[in-house]
């Protein structure tokens, strides 16, 4: 479960302070895929960051399991981090490591043996099916490969919580479905609770439990997902409904 | 007419400079580059007033003309190595000038790692030293290797002013030897020898640079 308590944040540049959140409290249910949507510049991507203190709120509390985050040490956070996996848009693998090494990465500085790692990359690559690419480079990989190596690595210590960032943004309507599965299927088997962000309403529509709708950094609506697809509460999420295209070829890619 | 022992020497000699002060810069260099990467604004362990330091001291060594920088320090390389002229003279000022040189180019490898990458390892809970030996050095490693092939051919060129001025080395041999005794031979001898190392070090480095670089 994470909970955002007050969260706000501001970025101070020079002569400007802006704010990026503003007094956001949510709440993300254990084993849930939760979705937040809202135009570019949000504050979206901010909130997300927030959830791993990637990004340092300036007011407020993120609770992960009970645990108040901003109240951990550096050394505290590190260790809490592992339970808490990332996957990003642009995939961020290290280019010049194979798949078998990326995935090692989180395992091998969690202090796990060669052997307990061979066999938990193995098991991995088995999840996300991907196992023949275990020495591949990732220059040799699809779109869609890439974001499964990601999705493996972000798993390797075993989250309670797994946060997306955009994750099919740069993927076609075909990969986006796949990989969309392949999270379903995470969440299903391994209770993993999801916190995605997005753009792509069909994202919403095709996996998620529930959606918070974000606009100016503040929070205008959470509601069920099929609630929100018919009758949105908030102006900003039925202007995110209304002026989608269900004809586009994502769109129709995932009816 | 082809004198080997001069010729044999001189290589050697050359190939000590060179060799000596780039283990020096490379030592040296590539930890100031960490020290400017990782203290830079937005990095994760960003420190404005570290970064402007140490990018201060490596802009001053960069500034000042080699030539001058060899004699301005004789009696530091007097207190190091005990004489101011011969090869081992040599390497002081040459490993001095190679430091911020290297330094540079490799923080500017290290600038075009995708931070994307860093904030992953962030993201995964490794410590700064993780990211720095496991992330930061692995993604560069193509870029760094590049760098060194680069320090390692202008070392060339600067070993020949080194020793010219310090007494031994090609450049000794060509100037000494050919350009002062009116013996072309003996200067030509020297610049075949010198472009031929440095076509071996530049191809070798292109080589194994191209072998381990991967696409993004």
């Amino acid at each position: 479960m994470i909970e955002f308590v007050n969260l706000s944040k501001n970025f101070n540049k020079k002569n400007s302070n802006f704010q990026a959140l503003n007094n956001i409290n949510l709440t993300v249910q254990q084993g849930e895929i939760f979705g937040i949507v809202g135009k570019s510049g949000a504050g979206k991507s901010t909130l997300l960051r927030c959830a791993n203190l990637l990004e340092k709120p300036s007011f407020g509390n993120i609770i992960l399991d009970g645990v108040n985050l901003n109240s951990l040490s550096e050394k505290e956070l590190r260790l809490k981090r592992r339970k808490i996996g990332m996957v990003f848009q642009h995939f961020n693998l290290l280019t010049h490591s194979t798949v078998f090494k990326n995935i090692a990465l989180p395992l091998e500085v969690a202090g796990f043996s060669k052997k307990e790692i061979k066999d938990r990359v193995d098991y991995l690559l088995k999840v996300v099916d991907l196992s023949e690419k275990i020495n591949s480079y990732p220059d040799e990989l699809s779109g869609g490969q890439k974001q499964r190596v990601a999705i493996a690595r972000a798993l390797a210590n075993s989250p309670s919580v797994l946060l997306c960032d955009e994750v099919t943004s740069a993927l076609d309507a075909q990969t986006s479905k796949s990989v969309l599965n392949l999270l379903k299927k995470i969440n299903k088997e391994f209770g993993v609770t999801i916190l995605l962000i997005t753009h792509q309403i069909e994202v919403v529509q095709y996996i998620c439990h529930r959606v918070a709708v974000i606009e100016k950094g503040g929070l205008v609506e959470v509601s069920k997902k099929e609630e929100f697809m018919q009758e949105p509460k908030s102006r900003e999420g039925k202007s995110l409904i209304f002026s989608h295209d269900f004809s586009s070829e994502m769109a129709v890619s995932f009816i | 007419m082809i004198d080997f022992t001069l010729l044999y020497s001189s290589l050697l000699a050359t190939l000590l400079m060179v060799f000596v002060s780039a283990a020096f810069a490379f030592i040296f260099g590539i930890s100031i580059a960490i020290g400017l990467t990782i203290t830079a604004k937005g990095q994760f362990l960003e420190n404005s007033i570290t970064h402007k330091i140490l990018s201060a001291i490596v802009t001053l060594g960069r500034s000042i003309p080699f030539v001058i920088l060899m004699i301005a320090i004789i009696p530091l390389t007097r207190f190091i190595v005990g004489t101011s002229i011969g090869t081992s003279a040599s390497i002081v000022p040459l490993a001095i000038a190679a430091i911020p040189y290297f330094a540079r180019l490799v923080e500017g490898k290290f600038k075009s790692v995708s931070p994307g990458v860093f904030e992953a390892a962030k993201s995964m809970g490794l410590s700064p030293l993780q990211i720095i030996f496991k992330v930061l050095l692995p993604e560069a490693f193509p870029g760094i290797l590049n760098a060194t092939t680069i320090l390692l051919v202008s070392l060339t060129e600067y070993s020949a002013m080194a020793g010219a001025i310090g007494g031994s080395g090609l450049g000794n041999m060509a100037i000494q030897y050919g350009y002062y005794q009116f013996n072309n031979a003996v200067l030509l001898q020297a610049i075949a020898v010198l472009i031929i190392l440095v076509l071996v070090l530049q191809y070798v480095g292109d080589f194994l640079t191209k072998k381990v670089t991967r696409n993004h």
